[in-house]
Parts: structure tokens; sequence; C-alpha cells
């Protein structure tokens, strides 16, 4: 894996959507910017089995974007691997797009599930890791990613507590801790939510707790996890709001429109 | 499944629950078809799966008590290629409404929600285990297509065709065993109402094993001198308007019965059809409250959804 090429990827795809939610006016910056670094590990890296071109290819590796309202990242990631136009971008929360406000199946190639209400997407997740078992001769992996925020909604625990039951070893989990949510630290909000790594060891997975910035730590954890014998989880501790200063760990950009002025301070910082 | 032919006398009828029928039909369809799976939140006894999770166990997967995710998994598994079926009770099927929205209607995916112990024929367990709103949000959902079968002998065809239907699908069953009257020549199909009995005084819409209750109030309101026809309304979206119409402009005054709250379900369905198209007198008999605990008889009796309910019924819009 070239790290340094995929680290510009991931550099360029960041300033992407910055231009997306700045033409939209609103949209979710801080776990956009939060996760990039995770999605550009397994969509370029050559370790998830997908073709852009023919995105129901039938023996794929499933993406779930679990926590849907990240889906600026997925759009400029699957644009950029060639699943659709750049253009489609642009039209991000527009009536009629394919890029919704939050992921909708069907509306763009690539996009496999209708996510945004949190704590569904690792279920279904789960679902498609039983349908490739039942399927002797299927070797596909499932990856879900999912936010810290989401590790409060009491169906995520569902789903976690069933994945080691059916010794799902072609499921790997990824959280992007960001430490953030809508109010606030998730210290402050939800102060027993960690020990997140124990929590998850508890219920018979094996867990990689790395910096989720560092893409060659990403993508040695994801190497691990798909040969591990049972179901993956890799807390990936990351920065809300990464590569743009005053989104980083800021209360302010779950959500929001950004002006002209914060918009040019954003590319600037970004770089050419 | 026993193989019951019709008869007349609606009361010396076979009593089987519907939940039965479903659990017998679920078996030989997945003996059929290696597609179809099954799902159940710890109520696999009570839907009568057991049989299903001795011999497929590979295809049978009890999630739990974890309803959100027993539909989110069953999402998965259509996404994958598997025809699911998820069932428990219709009380708890509430607790996945969010993913039964999201994962499975928003995403229209071919899978059956299957919520037996519907209405209050979960009879003693109480107000906790009667569902009685599940009708009317399933009714709230694009692509949702509700089925509640009259009696166990139509739920054979019910899940059959549901089991082969694009989309997602609600089939609501029942516990409490009820007469089966429909025979082998009683024609199914999704989305088509049968009149059971004709009439020229009052229409009788009723739904799932309601459609008994109904039967036995025509034999009550004959001795009246009133003639009701009694249509059975198994599918309850999308409902049936032309029959339903057709009937109201004959007999000019409907009367609706469900074992459901009176709002959302069939009688507000009926309302809005009727409302739109066919302007008719109309009474709806349905529950108005929380349910107790109590035996079946006593508790259709106390809620007013029995045949006397809806012998009431009738003689108020018949009279006005």
């Amino acid at each position: 894996m070239d790290v340094k090429h995929l680290e510009e990827k991931a550099r360029g795809l960041r300033k992407q959507v910055i231009e997306m939610l700045y033409a939209a006016q609103s949209g979710h910056p801080g776990s956009s910017l939060s996760g990039m670094d995770l999605l550009v590990t397994l969509f370029f890296s050559g370790l998830l089995r997908h073709d852009p071109v023919k995105s129901d290819m039938e023996n794929r590796d499933y993406f779930i974007l679990s926590n849907g309202h990240a889906c600026p990242a997925l759009y400029a990631v699957l644009a950029e691997r060639g699943y659709f136009p750049k253009a489609e971008l642009k039209k991000l929360r527009q009536l009629g797009a394919g890029a919704q406000g939050h992921p909708h199946r069907g509306s763009l190639p690539g996009v496999e599930i209708s996510s945004g209400s949190l704590g569904q997407g690792l279920s279904v997740g789960l679902g498609l890791a039983l349908a490739s078992k039942l399927r002797k001769n299927d070797k596909r992996s499932v990856y879900v990613m999912m936010s810290d925020g989401e590790q409060e909604e009491g169906s995520t625990w569902e789903a976690v507590m069933y994945a080691p039951k059916e010794k799902l070893d072609n499921l790997v989990a990824l959280v992007d801790k960001n430490g953030m949510q809508i109010d606030g630290f998730t210290k402050k909000v939800m102060p027993t939510l960690d020990p997140l790594a124990a929590k998850y060891r508890a219920f018979g997975w094996q867990v990689q707790e790395i910096d989720g910035h560092n893409l060659k730590a990403i993508w040695k954890a994801l190497v691990k996890a798909q040969r591990i014998k049972k179901p993956a989880v890799i807390i990936a501790h990351t920065v809300r709001g990464k590569g743009v200063s005053f989104m980083e760990n800021s209360e302010h950009w779950h959500a929001g429109a950004i002006t002209l002025e914060q918009y040019e301070m954003a590319m600037e910082e970004l770089g050419s | 499944m026993q193989n019951l032919k019709p008869l007349k006398q609606p009361i010396k009828h076979a009593l089987i629950a519907t939940r039965q029928a479903f659990g017998e039909t679920l078996y030989e369809v997945m003996k059929e078809n290696k597609s179809v799976v099954a799902l159940t939140a710890d109520l696999g006894e009570s839907l009568r799966m057991l049989k299903i999770q001795e011999e497929m166990p590979e295809r049978f997967f009890d999630i739990g008590v974890a309803e959100a995710n027993m539909v989110g998994i069953a999402a998965g598994l259509a996404l994958g290629g598997f025809v699911p079926v998820a069932g428990t009770f219709a009380v708890f099927m509430t607790r996945a409404f969010d993913h039964i929205r999201m994962q499975i209607c928003q995403n229209n995916l071919h899978a059956v929600m299957v919520g037996s112990h519907g209405g209050v024929s979960n009879a003693l367990d109480g107000g906790s285990a009667h569902a009685l709103e599940d009708i009317a949000y399933m009714r709230a959902l694009p692509n949702m297509t509700i089925i509640y079968p009259v009696d166990a002998n139509q739920t054979e065809w019910a899940f059959r065709a549901a089991a082969t239907l694009d989309g997602p699908v609600y089939l609501r069953l029942y516990r409490e065993a009820t007469a089966v009257f429909t025979g082998k020549d009683d024609v199914f199909k999704i989305g088509q109402a049968n009149i059971h009995r004709t009439g020229n005084d009052v229409t009788i819409v009723a739904a799932g094993p309601s459609t008994v209750m109904a039967l036995t109030a025509r034999e009550q309101l004959k001795i009246a001198g009133i003639n009701a026809e009694v249509i059975g309304v198994h599918t309850i979206k999308p409902l049936d308007k032309e029959t339903i119409i057709k009937s109201a402009q004959k007999t000019k005054r409907v009367v609706t019965v469900e074992d459901h709250n009176i709002n959302g379900g069939l009688g507000s369905a009926v309302a809005e059809v009727l409302g739109e198209e066919q302007p008719t007198l109309l009474r709806r008999v349905g529950v108005t409250q929380f349910g107790e605990s109590g035996t079946y008889p006593q508790l259709t009796a106390r809620l007013g959804i029995d045949a006397a309910g809806i012998v009431r019924a009738v003689q108020q819009i018949v009279n006005n």
C-alpha cells in the first residue's frame, strides 16, 4: 500500500467534502472528515473486493455506512473510485439528487443500504454476513462503519451480542470514535460509554484500538480483522472535523452551513 | 395441515389458531424453497417453529429477545438473496418499527414480518400483551402489504402468497383457536376481499378472525329480519376498494369490525375509501382502550368486538 499516495487522496477528498457541504449549505462536516481516512484505506488499498463499474457484482464485499450522516465522505469516495460521475456530488441534498442528505439505497451506485436512523447498520451487516455463510462457497466480507455516539443505541448492542453467537468471522465493524456527538463531547453526554473496547471484548469480539488517521495502522488493522476467526471491531480514535482547524473538536461542527469565509479558510488549510 | 371442507354452521367448525397453520405452512415452504429462512425473537415455540429449528437448524435463527436486531438481520438476509420470515408477537413488532421503516420498507425488501397473537387473542396475558396498534402503524408505511387471514385454512394460502410476493409483508396472526370456515374452494388472492355471505340490508366488513364474529352476528340479525352481507378482508393494505364500494352501493350501510384499536385499522381504511368515493352510513366496531386480563370470549364481549357488539352496531345503523 502506497501510504503517501493514499494520504494525498484523503486530503483531496476532504476538500471535495468541504466543497459539497458549502454548495449544499448544510450537512455534517464533523463525521465526514473524521471517518475519511478509514474510508480511503478501505476503498483504495485493494482490501475491499468491489467493482465500481459493476456495483452489484455478485461476490463483492459489502460496505455499510451505519452512521449515515457521514455520507458526504462516502459519496466523495465512491465518485473518486468511479462509481458515478463527480457531477453528482455537487447536487448533494438537492431535490431529486442521488446524493441524498442521508444514504438512500439505490439512489447512487455503491450505496448498499439506507441509513441515518442510528443503530441499524450492524444488524443489517449481520444479516449480510449470515447470507454469505449460508452460501457455502461464498467468501465475501462485510464491513460496517459506525459512529461512537451510535454506540448509545440499544439496538447496536443487540447486534454486538448476536454476532459472536453465529461466529461471524466475515464481519468487520469500524467505530469512528471521534469523541463527539450532537450535544457535545461523548465523555460528557455518556461518560459510561468507555471503556468501549472492554464491552466488545466481553461479548466475544476481537478488538483493535488504533489511531484512525494513521493509514498504515488502519490498513494493518483491517488485514488482521479479515484473518481473525471471529467478529472483529476496529475502534478508530479520530478527531471530529479532522484537517480543518476551526472544525477540529469543535462542538459547533456536527452539522451546519459553511460561510464563504470559512470555506476559503478550510480549502486553504487543506492545501493544493 | 388438516384439509378442511367448508361447513354451513360456523359454530360447528373445527377450531384452529392461525399461528398453528402458519408454523406448519412455513415448515412446508422451507422444505420446498431453500432460500426461505426463519427468524424469531425468542418465540419459536409460540410461532410453531420448533420443527423447523430441529430439522432445518441452518436456516433458523433465534435472535433472542431483540426484535429490532431481528428485523435488521432480516433486511441483511433479504439483501443477500434470501427470503426472511421474521416472527414475534404482534405487540412486540412495535419495538422493531424503525428498522421496518428504514431497512425493510424504504429499501423495499422482500421480507415477511409475522406478528402473532394479534389483537386481544393473547387474552389472559393482559393489556401489555394485546396488539391493538400494529395495523395502524404498518398502514402508514409505503410499500407494505398487510395480510390478516380470517382463519387457519386461509393462512396457508396467505403465507404461500406472502412468501412469493415482491416487497415487505406484515402477516398478522391469532393466538386463539378460531373457527375454520373457508374451504379449499374459496379463492384467495392478495388484495381481493371475499364476500362470504351475501345480503341486502347492511354490509359487515370484517378483518381477520373477527370475520367469524361477523358470521355469527349475521345469523342473529337474520332472526331480527336483517339480511347482512359479510365481507372478509384478509388484505388490509392494499384494500379491495372495489368490492367494498360495490357492496356499500347496494346495502347503503356499512359496519366494520376488527380486533384492533378503532383508530387507524380496518375501520379507518374503509372510512377513508367510503368518505372519498362512496359516502355511506358507517359504524366502526373496534377497541377504544387498552386491554386487560380475561378469557378471549370475556374480553371481546367487554370491549364490544364480539358478535353481540356487531349486532348492536348494525341495529343502530339500520334504525338510523
